[in-house]
């Protein structure tokens, strides 16, 4: 496997992308590369279809908006404290959904998404519908002066290596291997002894913590958390970022997080922007029926089959 | 400690599932005697697959119960029946089918292993497995398989697979769910054969329509009619009596009949050359 010097092209790529392209939007397609990573460990390895990843994206920014606008932690204890937020929230999530499978899953979590929701909506300290604006950025480890939006850029970029390292090594420990298997065979995993339920729910925990730690970041970068990032929307948004990367691949969702905020990026700017959701949505119904494995899955296929 | 009990490795205690105004099984007192093949067979709708459902508690009986080895299991998860020892396959085959061969065996191996949960260490650690994982491959005749994906599989090896993760968690008790089902003439006797070879040391519980792989399988055997015992024994037993013959009609009669015929020629054959 040459997987490393992929990888290692890819971290060389990221670290010098700053240098032609605006830090801030970088910034953004890897919290959102995050977030879809973290969907993608559910969907595309447990086969859990969560419809309510939203809700843990935006505790983690509320989370984090609201200790660094009134507490004054410094930033990583902040995102800290807005990841296990997430978590917590995940295990509560969890805890009820996994006794349900596919489509009643996929409306429990979405029934809990829109009560987070609507207490978001509701609560005094997110300013409901105007969001929590000038969240500071703060100083890290109170030491680096994180305005700057270069060091913004790799501050982000580290939290995004480190979210993606875990996803992969979930993804390849035993753990992973029986969450797989889980995914192949539910009753087969059950027959041969384990309690799946149990299974689902850890990997349920941790792919809302690591939204929440994608949401928690966002909220830096931007110096903003709005009810955008808990709206049902941004549940559907993820999916759509997941499969038009490739579901169950490692990479694709950083893929498609990439496209799909390029793509939103490029056509608001322009003429183009009140089209957006027709566009999308074209897009959403061009890859379900045309290339259902993704950007990355139809890749390796073509690898497959051409150089085997 | 040995109780009289301990002869049986399962027994059912007026066993009865009703669903919605229908008595799916009706009654059913099964004893399984350890080191047996017993044979659960009937017509469609008899209740064999509810009956392995049950035992396996993937279902909730509605009265009666179930004990393993003289134990109670009637109200255990169907995870913590597997950790016991009770292993079930499925009517279709059970698999990982995008998991490698090998990967299919270990997860089975790997229960044992405790590391399950740890979702923090490397995979790698399942690599000393692998050695006890091509031996199951090897006993099922799969040792060339390893690296293959299990979806590519033709039908007949996908069933040997499914009984090599079987065995490799070691269970004292095996429940088979139709193991030849679908398959063509040669699958059938490799499987036959496979069943024949793992069943030493072992008891066997299954339910199969293919009575030739029965008369030449099952030491004993269970006749089940309309989710109740019609009636039980050994081959030739069960099949002379004229209520299975009855109950069996279509297709499945006229296997009887010629399983019959069948055997009268060769007896006449014996008959012949005594002469």
């Amino acid at each position: 496997m040459n997987n490393w010097k992929l990888n290692l092209f890819l971290l060389v790529l990221a670290l010098a992308a700053p240098m032609a392209l605006y830090p801030v939007f970088l910034a953004k397609v890897l919290c959102f590369a995050l977030f879809a990573c973290a969907f993608n460990l559910l969907l595309g390895f447990a086969g859990l279809l969560s419809f309510g990843h939203a809700a843990f994206l935006g505790t983690g920014g509320y989370v984090t908006g609201y200790l660094m606008m009134n507490s004054g932690l410094t930033p990583e204890l902040a995102i800290l404290a807005g990841t296990i937020s997430g978590g917590l929230l995940g295990a509560i999530f969890g805890k009820l959904a996994v006794k349900r499978e596919g489509i009643y899953f996929a409306m429990v979590t979405l029934a809990l998404a829109q009560l987070v929701f609507f207490i978001y909506l509701q609560a005094p300290f997110t300013n409901g519908e105007d969001g929590m604006q000038g969240v500071p950025r703060g100083e890290l480890f109170g030491l680096i002066d994180l305005s700057d939006n270069f060091v913004m850029y790799y501050f982000v970029l580290a939290i995004f290596v480190l979210g993606y390292w875990i996803i992969n090594r979930t993804v390849h420990s035993p753990f992973g291997q029986i969450l797989k298997a889980i995914r192949e065979n539910e009753d087969r995993a059950v027959s041969l002894g384990y309690n799946v339920d149990q299974y689902k729910l850890i990997a349920f925990i941790i792919s809302a913590a690591l939204a929440a730690l994608a949401g928690s970041t966002k909220t830096l970068v931007f110096e903003l958390a709005s009810l955008t990032d808990v709206h049902w929307h941004m549940s559907g948004e993820v999916i759509l970022m997941t499969l038009v990367g490739g579901v169950g691949t490692i990479f694709g969702p950083v893929l498609g997080a990439g496209f799909i905020i390029t793509m939103q990026n490029y056509l608001s700017g322009g003429e183009m922007g009140n089209y957006i959701h027709i566009i999308m949505g074209a897009v959403f119904v061009v890859c379900v029926l045309s290339f259902r494995s993704g950007i990355v899955g139809q890749f390796m296929k073509f690898k497959r089959d051409n150089f085997n | 400690m040995t109780q009289p009990t301990q002869d049986f490795i399962l027994e059912t205690r007026n066993l009865t599932k009703a669903f919605k105004g229908f008595t799916a099984v009706d009654d059913v007192n099964l004893n399984i005697q350890r080191g047996h093949i017993h044979a659960l067979i009937g017509p469609n709708g008899a209740g064999k697959t509810t009956v392995f459902n049950l035992l396996t508690k993937f279902l909730q009986p509605t009265t009666g119960s179930i004990l393993f080895n003289g134990d109670d299991i009637t109200s255990m998860k169907p995870a913590a029946i597997a950790r016991k020892g009770v292993i079930r396959s499925f009517q279709i085959s059970a698999v990982f089918p995008h998991l490698t061969v090998i990967e299919n065996v270990r997860i089975a191996l790997q229960r044992k292993e405790g590391n399950s949960f740890h979702f923090w260490r490397s995979e790698k650690i399942l690599n000393r497995l692998n050695d006890r994982a091509q031996e199951l491959l090897e006993q099922v005749g799969l040792g060339k398989f390893s690296d293959t994906i299990t979806v590519d599989l033709p039908y007949g090896r996908k069933r040997a697979l499914e009984i090599a993760t079987t065995l490799a968690v070691e269970p004292e008790l095996m429940l088979l769910d139709e193991p030849t089902q679908g398959m063509g003439h040669e699958d059938v006797s490799l499987v036959t054969d496979l069943i024949k070879k793992v069943s030493k040391d072992r008891t066997i519980l299954m339910v199969e329509h293919n009575l030739h792989v029965v008369s030449e399988l099952a030491d004993r055997i269970t006749v089940l009619q309309r989710g109740a015992i019609l009636t039980e024994g050994t081959y030739d037993q069960v099949s002379a009596n004229p209520q299975v013959r009855e109950a069996y009609m279509g297709t499945a009669a006229d296997e009887v009949e010629a399983e019959n015929a069948k055997q009268a020629a060769a007896q006449e054959k014996d008959t012949e050359v005594v002469a």
